[in-house]
């Protein structure tokens, strides 16, 4: 049976609402892609308009969650529409803190200043690509109430995941060779880890896809002992 | 003294003919008391079937919600659990309703007697044109009371939250109440002739903010010692009072009888539905 809604001016809201997640998510996309920019050129210009474009996106943080109250608190949602307004609070708060690995991102580069970076960028770089890929996938995901898709998200996890562990052993074996590094170093590690981190938001976020879906909160991430 | 035999008698020597119950919707999380229960329930208006085959367990000491579009047979499925339907003379009923597995609807079971064990609440308050004292006296004393009548009418104000309004003019007419009070003295008249089960039909349907909120606490409050079963039109409140929440709804088999669809939890109700219908209703989408 077709269902014909009568809350137009709700499922309205609930659209202008998506389209916030969509924005926010765009921005961040741009900021991982700028980062790694920076990083690989010492960019300290691009680096400042990453941190700048990172109050954009609290500030769009801020206008989801005062949208989601006002929801809630006019339109008293229940069901599906209570657990998409819920995940969306959450998924503001992830893809906010994605911004902020970003900006963390740049502030490396603006510590690092002109140095080049101690070795290639080939593994962060993929890195950045999937993190950033697997944004897309799982706010499509969340578009679409598409809970496989929003599983894919998760498996993905592991390919970065996976390169982590090899920038961390290419890092510890550079300061192995050469300790004078060390600083250099471990900014691009501390990129690395920013960039996992990433990734590890991206599958909260699919888990609140399966919750939408759902009602029930089921944890995708693989456990602790296979993360560094 | 009437020789109708009494439910009390009928249950003493009617019990062994009962089928067991069985449900068709929801699951308990875990195992509670049965209060009262549909069994099978199908009722009629002549040849129109209003009702199809509701079965449903309604546990003790819980507030049952009763909710569905207008006209799927909510009140009618309310009014089966007194027999209030009885009134209609087109009126039929088929299945069981069973108090403590005694089924409401068998031959010799008095009619009366099941509705002073399970009373009602009117969508309209509906106080007798008597004094405050005597819309409490009057039906306790119709239904036998014969002990310290005083005692009783304080009692049954205090547990409706209401004799702190009403204890300096306990003579003055029931009428002159406001609404909200109007309708907790009905809730008072109702405790004091000590049912079992509390019906209410929409209850705060005519009553403004304040004073539903006031029916909804006193709801919370009566529910430590009487079950409840609630029909309402309003969501928001089903989901703030119930533990339970039966969600009816027209068949579509083009015989428009009302049926139930699905009955848990509220919290499951109102967060994770199973059946889509549900969904759509208590999010406002139906159609």
């Amino acid at each position: 049976m077709a269902t014909t809604s009568h809350r137009l001016h709700f499922d309205q809201e609930l659209h202008d609402l998506q389209d916030n997640l969509l924005r926010m998510a765009s921005l961040v996309d741009s900021a991982i892609a700028h980062a790694l920019q920076a990083l690989a050129d010492q960019d300290l210009d691009l680096a400042r308009q990453i941190a700048i474009e990172d109050a954009r996106i609290n500030e769009i943080r801020f206008k989801i969650e005062e949208q989601c109250l006002l929801l809630i608190a006019r339109e008293q949602p229940v069901a599906t529409d209570l657990r998409a307004i819920v995940a969306a609070l959450n998924i503001a708060g992830e893809i906010e803190r994605m911004g902020d690995h970003a900006a963390g991102i740049a502030k490396t580069v603006l510590r690092m200043g002109v140095q080049a970076p101690i070795m290639p960028l080939i593994d962060l770089n993929r890195m950045a690509d999937e993190s950033r890929s697997m944004l897309r996938t799982a706010l499509d995901a969340c578009v679409k109430r598409d809970s496989e898709l929003a599983q894919s998200v998760a498996w993905r996890d592991d390919v970065i995941d996976g390169l982590y562990q090899d920038v961390f052993r290419q890092i510890v074996g550079l300061i192995a060779d050469d300790p004078a590094i060390t600083t250099r170093a471990m900014y691009l590690l501390f990129a690395g880890h920013n960039l996992e981190r990433i990734g590890d938001r991206c599958v909260n976020i699919a888990e609140r896809v399966i919750f939408i879906n759902s009602g029930t909160m089921k944890e995708l991430s693989a456990g602790p002992d296979e993360h560094l | 003294m009437s020789n109708t035999p009494t439910l009390q008698k009928t249950i003493m020597t009617d019990s062994t003919r009962l089928k067991p119950l069985t449900t068709n919707a929801g699951t308990a999380s875990e195992p509670s008391e049965t209060a009262i229960a549909a069994n099978h329930i199908n009722i009629f208006y002549g040849a129109f079937k209003a009702i199809a085959d509701v079965s449903m367990a309604v546990e003790a000491r819980k507030i049952t919600a009763i909710i569905g579009p207008s006209g799927c047979g909510k009140s009618t499925m309310l009014r089966a659990f007194n027999r209030m339907n009885d009134f209609v003379p087109t009126a039929r009923v088929e299945g069981e309703i069973l108090l403590h597995g005694q089924n409401l609807y068998a031959p010799g079971v008095d009619p009366v007697e099941v509705r002073r064990r399970v009373g009602m609440v009117f969508q309209k308050p509906n106080p007798f044109p008597k004094s405050i004292y005597d819309n409490i006296a009057w039906a306790a004393r119709l239904n036998g009371y014969r002990g310290d009548m005083d005692k009783l009418v304080e009692e049954s104000l205090r547990a409706a939250a209401l004799w702190d309004e009403v204890k300096d003019k306990l003579k003055q007419s029931g009428l002159s109440l406001s609404g909200g009070q109007q309708q907790r003295l009905c809730i008072a008249r109702t405790i004091a002739i000590r049912p079992e089960i509390i019906l209410m039909d929409e209850p705060c349907s005519a009553l403004d903010p304040i004073a539903t909120i006031k029916i909804e606490e006193l709801m919370q409050e009566l529910k430590q010692r009487y079950t409840i079963i609630i029909v309402t039109h309003n969501m928001q409140q089903a989901a703030r009072v119930s533990d339970r929440t039966a969600m009816m709804m027209l068949t579509e088999d083009g015989k428009r009888s009302g049926t139930l669809i699905e009955f848990d939890d509220t919290n499951v109700i109102f967060t994770r539905p199973k059946d889509k219908r549900t969904e759509d209703y208590v999010s406002g989408r139906f159609g």
